[in-house]
């Protein structure tokens, strides 16, 4: 079965331009053009993030130069609410969907996992394009609801209705706006279903000889359990979409009740739930957290061990770890809701189960420290974001702790301190992921080195700013600063945090001018870095057994064989500090 | 490098600390019975997540200096696969830990939402719509009248409420929220349109008021005073502006406040 399999996946190389970079079914190909989607559109997210914060701390400045540029948006130099709130709706959506999604599993998930399996592309290759151009396809009705009448939609990422089900009636963008966003999320969904099912056939059926479960890299791991948690999330939001999508065009009650008067205007709908919406939507909106977060932990393991000369602390403890966290993640998703009129009793197991998650993030960070613990470190850009990673890691995964209990939930929920909580956790320390992995493999997918002088001026700015940023907004949410508010000057109990709003925007705006460096680094690099080497880093496993960038198909048409485990770093008696996967067991002494 | 890098980890450790412990960003001055109990478990909560944070991130400014590499030739790091044992008292420990702040977590939220409500409670309901709170009380006869939304008017009659019902006659309509002090209070959560939430931040009360739904809470107030009410869920372009106040007053001046209410 799985040599059939491997012997589909072989495909010669295409030498056309359309075959070989558009409509390509090479999974590298493929990888890069997720990872450029996602790096388009988080820079798309960050500018929006920036007018967000323009807003929040100079509530009543006028902007005329913005008001050139989003003449409805800015109208007489103000930024308008519905503009903030669609702002609040267009980064959210962008960010988790397009950026933490995709370039985590779509982008390097899709590059490196064929590779450090010793395979020859992804098991289904023609579906993999599709999902790349069902994805891109979602971007586009995304983007397309900035430019219709009414605008984007106000409804935030969660678009709970009866608010994105009443259509232009209840707001502006909630009209041909909300029914984009819907499309858009819905194709979203059909392409992660697609690349979920293909990450999970080429895991089990193409592993290379030798190459066991107990042998996989940990990011194999992280990427492997987020197909399975995309695979059983996803058609729950896309359920959940359509049936928005049929209440809102095809007058069915799905998520509105009867009896609603909107504007002295009576609603004829009735028998339906808001709170089924957001049942489904946080049944896919927990495990979503972390589809974003998971790929991220498996590169910071990876990167720890190998810039640590060390092997991964407790490898099992980890991969059982990653499988809790997900496992877990499928129970909890009633915490989104506790004060949202779900039964009171039942908010009691979701809290609980929540908390014991925890444990197993708490044995990730145990082990990491562990890996750390006796080890040599080499402080690359890499190791630094993977470093910044454990860090961030740790600050946004605490205040779980304060959220995930009821009690202390009436009053943090809705508030800032929920924004700093998952921003740093899944917004941050997933975009640290991301950075790490990509200074990490960036040799390997382009053939050349990024400049490490730049790359660390970006750690150090980035990691301190995120900081700055995030800190004050947790503070902000004690006071009881309440989420997606336009400003908060009308509010008394709120005066201590205008200074903290001020300070946010500018630490947000100077963090993202900072990501210049990264772009500009990342794109001088590909052009004209230095040469990179087979195996720039010293590592293992079996994408540095094969030239940088890889050919067509991967290994040359040989099969390498797997012979040790994928962290064997610093091995008393072997000749050099690291054994890679493939080298031949008379290679390592006993021990 | 290495220094440089754990001394920016402290410095951010210790600053957030500070920022938390002595900064003026606190929860807004407790007005409620059951709030106190909340800011408790706030406290231990915050007390022990800032342990764990702070020697969580102490030790990896530690690490990083003291497993730093030296650029010696031939320098090996341990090799070390785990320690089992280690890792068992770790989870085990940990898991103790957060069961307990899961477990007394749960207080007042039972005492809050599974405790039967006094059957002396003033009973208040409360309407949201785009964007703005009404409040009703039921009169002297402790009923609330018939609603139709067919009768609803901004203007002139915002719930719809039908005269027709005896019970409506003396139904007390308000756009804030009078309540007695020291006496239990049972607000009925409903809206008109979208999903609002209802958010007091001095009571320690928070619960969304859904289309379609009849939801309860009750508190007792402790202070009197005049605070701010807000709307905490997202329901469209002014929802930041859906602002009220709650009036805590006397039994005397509450009784009051009706009589002037009903007379408008």
């Amino acid at each position: 079965m799985s040599d059939t399999a491997t012997a589909h996946a072989v495909h010669h190389a295409p030498t056309g331009f359309i075959r070989k970079w558009v409509f390509s079914v090479d999974h590298k190909v493929i990888g890069i053009q997720y990872y450029f989607l996602a790096l388009f559109s988080v820079l798309a997210g960050i500018v929006l993030s920036l007018l967000m914060r323009i807003r929040l701390a100079w509530p009543n400045e006028q902007w005329p130069l913005l008001a050139k540029i989003f003449p409805t948006g800015f109208e007489g130099g103000l930024m308008s609410p519905e503009f903030y709130l669609a702002m609040v709706t267009m980064h959210g959506t962008i960010m988790v969907f397009f950026v933490l999604t995709t370039a985590p599993q779509g982008g390097f998930g899709n590059y490196i996992l064929p590779i450090q399996i010793g395979a020859a592309d992804m098991a289904f290759p023609v579906l993999n394009m599709l999902s790349f151009w069902v994805t891109f396809l979602g971007l586009v009705a995304l983007m397309a609801a900035f430019f219709v009448v009414g605008g984007a939609p106000i409804a935030g990422w969660t678009a709970y209705p009866p608010l994105s089900a009443l259509g232009q009636i209840a707001g502006p963008g909630l009209g041909t706006g909300m029914d984009l966003w819907i499309i858009s999320i819905a194709l979203f969904c059909v392409a992660s279903l697609l690349g979920a099912l293909n990450f999970i056939a080429t895991l089990i059926n193409m592993r290379t000889k030798g190459l066991s479960m107990t042998r996989l890299p940990l990011t194999v791991w992280a990427w492997f359990t987020t197909a399975v948690l995309a695979l059983l999330a996803f058609p729950v939001l896309l359920a959940g979409g359509i049936l928005l999508l049929l209440d809102r065009n095809a007058d069915t009650s799905f998520f509105i009740p009867a009896g609603l008067v909107v504007s002295d205007r009576i609603i004829n709908h009735k028998g339906g739930s808001p709170l089924l919406w957001q049942h489904l939507f946080w049944f896919f909106g927990h495990p979503e957290v972390y589809i974003a977060i998971l790929p991220g932990m498996g590169a910071t393991s990876h990167i720890l061990s190998t810039f640590a000369r060390k092997p991964i602390f407790g490898y099992r403890a980890m991969v059982i770890a990653i499988f809790a966290i997900g496992l877990l993640g499928f129970f909890v998703w009633g915490h989104h809701m506790f004060v949202s009129g779900l039964n009171p009793f039942t908010a009691l197991a979701f809290s609980v189960i929540t908390l014991s998650i925890g444990v197993p993030s708490a044995v990730k960070t145990f082990n990491w420290l562990g890996t750390l613990w006796g080890a040599r470190i080499q402080f690359t850009t890499a190791m630094l974001f993977a470093l910044g990673f454990v860090s961030l890691f740790v600050a946004g995964g605490v205040t779980g702790l304060v959220l995930g209990q009821t009690s202390l939930d009436i009053q943090m929920h809705d508030t800032y301190f929920v924004v700093g909580h998952f921003h740093l956790i899944m917004g941050v320390a997933a975009i640290f992921g991301i950075f790490g992995a990509t200074y990490f493999w960036f040799p390997k997918m382009f053939g050349r080195m990024m400049n490490e002088s730049i790359g660390k001026l970006h750690f150090w700015i980035t990691f301190l700013g995120v900081y700055a940023i995030f800190v004050p907004i947790h503070l902000a949410g004690i006071t009881g600063q309440p989420r997606r508010y336009a400003q908060f000057t009308d509010y008394a109990y709120l005066e201590p945090t205008a200074g903290l709003n001020t300070f946010t925007s500018i630490a947000a705006i100077v963090t993202a001018a900072v990501q210049i460096l990264f772009v500009v680094n990342l794109f001088w690099s590909m052009f004209k870095g230095k040469k990179a080497a087979e195996n720039p880093w010293g590592a293992t496993t079996l994408e540095w057994t094969i030239p940088s960038p890889p050919p067509h198909d991967n290994f040359g048409g040989h099969v390498p064989v797997v012979h040790h485990g994928p962290y064997e770093f610093s091995v008393p008696g072997a000749p050099k500090d690291y054994i890679m996967q493939n080298e031949p067991p008379e290679a390592v002494p006993a021990h | 490098m290495a220094l440089l890098l754990a001394v920016l980890i402290w410095v951010i450790t210790i600053a957030t600390v500070v920022a938390f412990t002595n900064g003026p960003w606190k929860f807004p001055e407790l007005i409620s019975e059951h709030g106190q109990a909340i800011d408790d478990q706030f406290a231990i909560t915050i007390f022990i997540t800032g342990l764990v944070f702070f020697l969580a991130q102490m030790t990896l400014g530690y690490f990083i200096v003291r497993y730093r590499s030296r650029g010696t030739k031939d320098e090996r790091a341990t090799y070390n696969h785990g320690n089992t044992k280690f890792e068992i008292a770790m989870m085990v420990m940990t898991a103790v830990v957060f069961m307990a702040l899961g477990i007394t977590g749960q207080k007042v939220w039972a005492q809050l939402h599974l405790q039967e409500i006094p059957a002396n409670a003033v009973e208040i309901e409360v309407t949201g719509q785009q964007f703005n709170w009404n409040f009703r009380y039921p009169g002297a006869d402790g009923r609330f009248g018939r609603l139709v939304p067919k009768l609803i008017d901004d203007a002139t009659n915002p719930l719809g409420l039908d005269d027709t019902d005896p019970a409506a006659k003396d139904d007390v309509r308000a756009t804030t929220i009078a309540i007695p002090i020291d006496q239990p209070v049972k607000l009925l959560l409903r809206s008109k349109d979208v999903i609002h939430s209802f958010f007091s931040p001095n009571l320690r009360i928070k619960q969304d008021a859904v289309p379609g739904m009849l939801i309860p809470v009750h508190f007792k107030a402790t202070k009197t005073g005049r605070y701010e009410i807000l709307c905490v869920e997202l329901c469209g372009m002014q929802h930041f502006k859906m602002k009220t106040y709650l009036d805590v007053m006397n039994a005397a001046d509450f009784n009051k406040w009706l009589i002037d209410q009903s007379a408008q």
